[in-house]
């Protein structure tokens, strides 16, 4: 039952709000079916599968509130359930950040979001795509590491103040490294689709055996400050922080106005308005995108809608909860899911033609902040680092640690790639100047 | 967004934290008192024999499963008021089969004969699926069955039995302290986990464990408008495989810092009033604290900082799977490597240096009788006078190495995740000779001290790292000289071990905790302590952080 239609998650959600004696009711209803491969060593290590429907209940008394969830949807569950949410309502504190729950919403949509080819994934699929993947590499002598991961599901929610929403997803994504057998080259590629049709793992698994190929002899350079041309998937990732994430998930309005960010202004207030990066970086996010079609609403039930986060280099919008939008008179944006970072045409491959010596980088890792205040990061390049000169990929080099702020990256910005999709964002490959590595790491 | 992370926004109440988001404290929202219930291990033992027998039927030659009961709960404040309050229960069983030489596994919510016989089913399905791509035959170390037995957590005070009230009070009481000594904000937050785990396999095995952790936490912010900058103090207290009773300060559980600096090192209970107020006053004396002049010093660092440094570079590293490549798409191999070690002579650290993996330690978070595929717990050397003897690893990779046995470190963050290789508590051993830290200070001209947990980042195979801290103070010619700011140190393993030049006596002694630790895809979390005395390591790189942005 994992995939309801919006008719019969509505009904069940109907029956929770019948059971409720609370003053205000929010129910939420998630689905999902999916599964997943990991392969090690050229061979599948693990596999399972995911098939569950849960249910969440929300009821408040005055500004008490209290949740409780369950996953069986016979009458009794559903109305122990609702009752469970009211006691634990009765016995919290009041929350002197309540604000009342939303009443009808008009949603975007966005039905991209679901593709039947992806709902219909099957063990088989998986393990044809993973074999082609692993053969790959048997074939060329290497050694591939994979994780291949699917999802269905839905979102139905629904409250007695007349809010009502539902939603279908669909997603895989993808990741592999291959290394060479002598542990002398190491390369990675990943990616992620709402619709599988644009997926095969094959053409993700060349290009990382290329890179590890490519990486085996890797010479040292001196750290310092260098032009880099970052690879999407050295600004974002799948499962790890990374720099342009960090970024975007810095720009609550709250810890802005409380002093405690870098968007906050000396004096008080924030640096909503100003420009802080260069003229050329330009990020929005927009759920009905055709190539990162998302969830319409937030966990709130507050519309997802386009909005501008960076204009030419200007703070335009900061997010925030309802509680601090109507305490400060603020406008009301909840955190977006995916964005787009504007870009032009060139590829990786035109902005190498057009760099006279820099690092071309695959993949930033272990990301960690170092410096809240100035948003400095630090973490290391991986799985493929090499040396340009005049336009061509001279030599694989080793690895550097990075002492980085994205802000700062994003003021010494030489030229933007055509943007790509990783990990549910829009992304270009970046070329900046006076990138910061400060040591050299002999990992591979 | 992504629909799981919607999910874990909208399971809580509005102006929450969003609690089912932080792993290992999902599951269904429940009323406290539910957590107090147990599940009877007779009928435990006949649903787990319903799973074992369906899955021999279906053509196992080997089935575990585990009956879990995975229960939770945190309570999160900022300044004078509770965030929330949730506690958590996931209730449910998985189960584990080889088939024609191949892993498989399924878990299922349906906690019954039928619905653990089904889960059985399909996990021999799966095995005899994924056997058809498989080219490495799973091996497992002999394993004899120990028949019903039990183990449970030696705690004095549940942390479920406590009222959620005096948990607030207590939350709320430390945030005053922090206020009242000049914090700007304040969070503060209790995790509390207790796992309920019933494990059988055809080994003949029935395990019943009852497993307990907490980790009360805060952080000090001062702000200062007139020039825009901000610092934080975290809390300096550690996760623990403890009851409530940590939250209990004894004056014989509490370490002096070195002298100057008014910190106090913690064991076995903590004393989170006066560590806020303690924090507010450091996080307000960073404000103004001196930049760190970048270059070469000698580190004295406290158990509450090293921890950290041997999670990344020695417990990670000397993890088998990372070795072997099985984690090379996510975390990592290691540099560690088999030829390293077959030479017996890989000098890994200086002769001071002896790292024990242990999954016994009292009070620590690794602490179990079995692990998660029922094998009695021990200790054991990974590094012997500076030389790695030693990796951890569970029974399909004794064999690989050539060992008969598995060092029992198998866990599953919940029932319905597959079990694999986690890190022990993996602990560096306090110096034999009579030292404390005024006494290590004292012979140091020109370092840094460190204490808590900073920002820390290591490369996939374990060789560079960079570590910040909570509070750093300089040394000068012997004698603590201030605090300073900024401070990150940047080594390479091996050289940074065979640094090591001095470590405290076992007075001491005390443990770092790590919660969340993250591995695998799926991503599971597990929680591990790792132990030290105060340990100096001479001649580290030292960065300065402070950067201006526009």
């Amino acid at each position: 039952m994992a995939i309801l239609s919006k008719d019969e998650a509505q009904t069940i959600l109907k029956k929770v709000l019948s059971f409720s004696t609370a003053d205000e009711c929010e129910a939420t209803l998630n689905g999902e079916i999916g599964g997943n491969v990991r392969s090690a060593r050229n061979t599948i290590s693990t596999a399972g599968a995911v098939d569950n429907v849960s249910l969440a209940v929300e009821s408040r008394f005055g500004k008490r509130s209290g949740v409780a969830t369950c996953n069986q949807f016979d009458d009794a569950t559903l109305r122990r359930c609702v009752q469970r949410a009211e006691e634990i309502a009765k016995l919290a504190p009041e929350s002197p950040e309540y604000v009342p729950l939303l009443g009808p919403q008009q949603y975007l949509t966005a039905p991209a979001s679901f593709a039947q080819s992806t709902a219909n994934i099957t063990p088989d699929y998986r393990a044809q795509q993973t074999a082609a993947s692993m053969q790959l590499c048997d074939t060329k002598k290497l050694d591939s590491a994979g994780f291949l991961e699917d999802s269905a599901g839905f979102i139905a929610k629904r409250n007695n103040k007349g809010l009502e929403a539902y939603q279908q997803v669909t997603g895989l994504s993808y990741s592999v490294t291959v290394r060479t057998k002598e542990g002398t080259g190491s390369g990675y590629a990943t990616a992620d689709f709402n619709d599988i049709s644009k997926f095969d793992a094959k053409i993700l698994t060349q290009i990382a055996a290329d890179k590890a190929t490519g990486s085996v002899g890797a010479k040292a350079m001196e750290p310092g400050k260098y032009t880099v041309i970052l690879e999407p998937a050295a600004l974002v990732a799948n499962t790890d922080a990374s720099l342009l994430g960090a970024l975007m998930n810095a720009f609550d309005a709250r810890n802005a106005d409380e002093g405690r960010s870098f968007l906050s202004k000396k004096g008080g207030g924030n640096r909503k308005g100003e420009k802080m990066f260069d003229e050329r970086v330009t990020i929005y996010s927009d759920p009905t995108h055709a190539e990162i079609p998302d969830l319409t609403f937030s966990p709130d039930g507050r519309p997802q809608k386009k909005v501008t986060w960076i204009e030419k280099g200007v703070v335009k919008n900061l997010y925030s909860t309802r509680f601090w939008a109507q305490k400060g008179n603020i406008p009301d944006i909840p955190r977006p899911g995916g964005w787009i970072m504007e870009g032009g045409t060139q590829t990786t491959a035109d902005l190498i033609k057009g760099t006279q010596k820099g690092i071309l980088v695959t993949r930033l890792w272990y990301i960690r902040p170092v410096d809240p205040q100035t948003l400095l990061f630090t973490g290391l390049t991986r799985d493929g680092t090499f040396y340009i000169e005049n336009g061509k990929i001279k030599h694989p080099v080793k690895n550097f640690r990075f002492n980085e702020s994205p802000v700062i990256m994003l003021n010494n910005l030489e030229a933007i790639g055509k943007p790509v999709r990783l990990a549910g964002n829009l992304v270009p490959p970046l070329k900046i100047r006076d990138f910061t590595f400060t040591s050299l790491s002999d990992a591979v | 967004m992504k629909r799981r992370e919607f999910v874990g926004l909208t399971s809580l109440a509005a102006g929450a934290l969003f609690l089912p988001s932080i792993p290992g404290f999902g599951g269904s929202l429940v009323d406290p008192e539910r957590l107090l219930e147990q599940v009877d291990p007779a009928v435990k033992k006949r649903m787990a024999d319903a799973a074992l027998n369906a899955a021999k039927s279906a053509g196992a030659t080997y089935a575990d499963v585990r009956i879990g009961r995975y229960l939770n709960q945190s309570v999160f404040t900022r300044e004078k008021q509770v965030q929330n309050i949730a506690s958590g229960e996931s209730y449910g069983a998985g189960v584990r089969v080889i088939a024609n030489g191949t892993w498989g596994f399924a878990a299922t919510n349906s906690v019954t004969e039928a619905g653990l016989a089904k889960a059985a089913q399909l996990a021999v399905q799966i095995a005899k699926a994924n056997s058809k791509v498989q080219k490495e035959q799973v091996q497992l170390a002999p394993q004899k069955g120990y028949g019903e037995v039990s183990w449970k957590t030696p705690i004095q005070q549940n942390a479920f039995e406590v009222p959620i009230a005096q948990k607030v009070e207590l939350l709320l009481a430390a945030n005053a302290k922090a206020l009242d000594n000049g914090a700007s904000f304040v969070n503060s937050s209790l995790f509390q986990i207790n796992e309920q785990k019933y494990f059988a396999s055809t080994d003949g095995s029935y395990i019943d464990q009852d497993i307990h952790r907490i980790w009360p936490t805060f952080t000090v912010s001062v702000v200062d408008r007139a020039t825009g900058k901000f610092r934080s103090r975290d809390a300096l207290s550690s996760p623990m495989g403890l009851g409530y009773e940590y939250l209990t300060p004894k004056a014989v559980d509490q370490v002096a810092g070195p002298a100057g600096t008014g910190l106090i090192g913690y064991r076995n209970s903590y004393d989170i009033l006066a560590d806020a107020t303690l924090a507010a006053k450091q996080a307000k004396e960073k404000i103004t604290a001196k930049s760190v002049v970048p270059g070469k010093y000698d580190l004295v660092l406290d158990p509450n900082h090293l921890g950290l440094t041997i999670h990344e570079s020695i417990g990670h590293a000397t993890e088998l799977d990372r070795v072997l490549g099985y984690e090379a798409n996510y975390a990592g191999t290691s540099f560690a490597t088999l030829d390293k070690w077959k030479t017996k002579n890989f000098q890994y650290g200086s002769k001071l240096v002896n790292i024990v993996a242990d999954k016994t330690q009292p009070g620590s978070l690794g602490a179990v009788g079995y692990d998660d595929e029922g094998v009695k717990t021990g200790q054991w050397d990974l590094i012997k006078n500076g030389v790695l003897v030693d990796y951890q690893k569970i029974r399909d990779q004794a064999g690989i190495v050539g060992q008969d046995h598995s060092d029992g470190c198998c866990y599953a963050q919940s029932w319905q995740d597959v079990q694999f290789q986690r890190m022990a508590n993996v602990s560096l051993q306090p110096g034999t000779a009579k030292m404390s830290v005024d006494d290590m200070i004292k012979n140091v001209d020109k370092g840094v001290y460190i204490a808590g947990r900073g920002s820390y980042s290591i490369d996939q195979q374990r060789y560079n790292f960079q570590f910040g801290g909570t509070v750093f103070y300089a040394i000068e010619k012997g004698k603590i000289a201030g605090m300073i700011e900024d401070v990150a140190y940047q080594a390479n393993t091996q050289e940074f071990w065979n640094s090591c030049a001095a470590i405290c006596d076992r007075s001491d002694y005390r443990m770092f905790g790590s919660f969340f630790d993250g591995k695998g895809q799926p991503s599971q979390v597990s929680a591990v302590s790792h132990g030290s005395a105060t340990t100096r390591f001479n001649g580290v790189n030292v960065i300065n952080t402070a950067r201006k942005i526009g």
